[in-house]
């Protein structure tokens, strides 16, 4: 491991916490973004609203302000809501907003709007026949969508996931201004410490390169096998 | 002003002229900002998206080089080295520009302004590579030259295929532009840090600025439609 002023084992850490913190948003980022677009083409009228006010508000504001948000104001929540319990039931309940956990939330709260989008003009590539003649063959609404639906809109919905993904990646470095010891923030108190930015800097950004590289070489991986018996080149 | 409007101000204490004030502030200085980086990030991403599509590797590569590097990597970082390492330059601090980077706003405004121009000169990569090759022809055989054909055909249509990617950017460059607070420029999210340590009040000073965010944000968006209906007036179907 590069020494970097005896920096280099702190860095290694930091960079496995923005790998776990990518890789949970991205799972959180998932479930809201199917949960997405199931309520974007359901009947119920209500699930489209607040779906579609959900995509709005996530459109419309910066990440950055989201994640301070939810940072201060949900511990406020958590604490007028621990007081409210303690007075009214007597229950004990505490629970502290850390960088960690406020950065998942925000980023796969962001992320999910995204990928209702692509997951909602997924579905929508599926060939309605593919569905009839599931429903004719007797599945059930939930094996239609596991057996039929999810194979088929994958290899639409891929091309966007890894995107998303490569956006989210670069995203997880807001989370170093709310306090989260990630590769970032490991970097700027070194660098501030020792006055020397790119020394600290420049390997840091190498990793975010690192890890983009990596990310298309698995997203071009998936794609291929994603698109196994599709005839490429038809007109 | 509406009279439930000054009643409602005359009875909180947070949204006093004072911390509107700053808000204002920060509105100018945001609006500022993003408007800077995205004029000059425009002016730089043409001539370097025609580069990006010489067919000379020596001409091309180096503009590939530059928008992998800016697309890899977070803006957040690039702001840090702008802003940390400027001033480890040796010999920066006794000229003149030292005067302008000392500001906080020249670093990034030439951190945001280098980012969103690697991601212009992708946008506008792409549109100039789909240019129909009948139109290139067609422009030859009129006998137009080089210049005259990127001016008066390549460029117009390459820009009609990238407005819509491009208000992406936009959008996403004003979304960007929250992190100068980190920096201490008092943008609008700056503003609203400072509002909210003053008052221990996150709703109120973060949903404020959200707001303000979300105005901007679908002012852009209006007025990206519009432009977009104007430049693709031709392939409105007849009548319409």
């Amino acid at each position: 491991m590069i020494d970097l002023k005896g920096y280099g084992p702190e860095l290694a850490q930091g960079a496995v916490v923005t790998v776990e913190l990518a890789l949970l948003s991205l799972l959180l980022a998932l479930f809201l973004g199917l949960t997405g677009a199931a309520a974007k083409l359901s009947a119920s009228r209500v699930a489209r609203t607040v779906a579609t006010v959900y995509t709005t508000i996530v459109r419309g504001v910066p990440d950055l302000v989201m994640m301070l948000l939810l940072y201060y104001g949900g511990q406020v929540m958590v604490n007028n809501l621990s007081d409210w319990l303690y007075e009214q039931y007597q229950i004990d309940w505490f629970f502290q907003f850390d960088p960690f956990i406020s950065g998942i939330l925000t980023i796969g709260l962001i992320f999910g709007a995204y990928m209702a989008e692509t997951f909602r003009g997924a579905f929508l590539a599926v060939e309605t026949g593919q569905i009839e003649a599931a429903r004719a063959y007797g599945f059930t609404q939930w094996h239609t969508f596991r057996r039929v639906m999810v194979p088929q809109m994958m290899r639409h919905a891929l091309p966007g996931i890894g995107n998303n993904w490569q956006v989210l990646l670069k995203t997880t470095a807001l989370v170093s201004i709310i306090g989260l010891t990630d590769m970032v923030r490991v970097a700027e108190e070194a660098a501030k410490a020792e006055r020397s930015p790119f020394l600290f800097f420049i390997p840091v950004a190498a990793v975010y390169l690192a890890l983009t590289a990596v990310s298309e070489l698995f997203i071009k991986w998936l794609n291929r096998r994603a698109n196994v018996g599709v005839v490429q080149g038809e007109g | 002003m509406p009279e439930f409007i000054t009643a409602w101000l005359d009875r909180n204490e947070i949204f006093t002229a004072m911390t509107l004030l700053e808000y204002w502030q920060g509105l100018v200085n945001t609006v500022q900002l993003v408007f800077l980086s995205l004029v000059i990030g425009l002016v730089v991403a043409i001539p370097l998206a025609i580069l990006r599509n010489s067919p000379r590797w020596w001409v091309s590569g180096p503009v590939w080089i530059y928008t992998y590097l800016f697309r890899g990597t977070p803006l957040l970082i690039q702001l840090y080295i702008i802003y940390y390492g400027l001033a480890q330059i040796p010999g920066i601090q006794d000229t003149f520009w030292w005067n302008i980077f000392r500001e906080p706003f020249y670093p990034a405004l030439l951190a945001f302004t280098l980012n969103t121009a690697a991601y212009t000169t992708e946008i506008f990569r792409g549109a100039i590579a789909a240019t129909p090759q009948g139109e290139i022809e067609a422009a030859k055989a009129y006998g137009m030259s080089w210049f005259l054909r990127l001016y008066r055909i390549v460029l117009p249509s390459a820009a009609r295929r990238a407005v819509q990617a491009y208000s992406n950017e936009v959008i996403f460059m004003l979304h960007a532009s929250a992190i100068a607070s980190v920096v201490t420029i008092v943008d609008l999210t700056g503003a609203a840090r400072n509002i909210y340590s003053r008052f221990y009040a996150p709703f109120d000073a973060f949903v404020a600025v959200a707001l303000i965010y979300m105005a901007l944000t679908f002012l852009l968006v209006f007025a990206f439609r519009k432009l977009e209906n104007h430049l693709l007036k031709h392939q409105r179907p007849a009548g319409g």
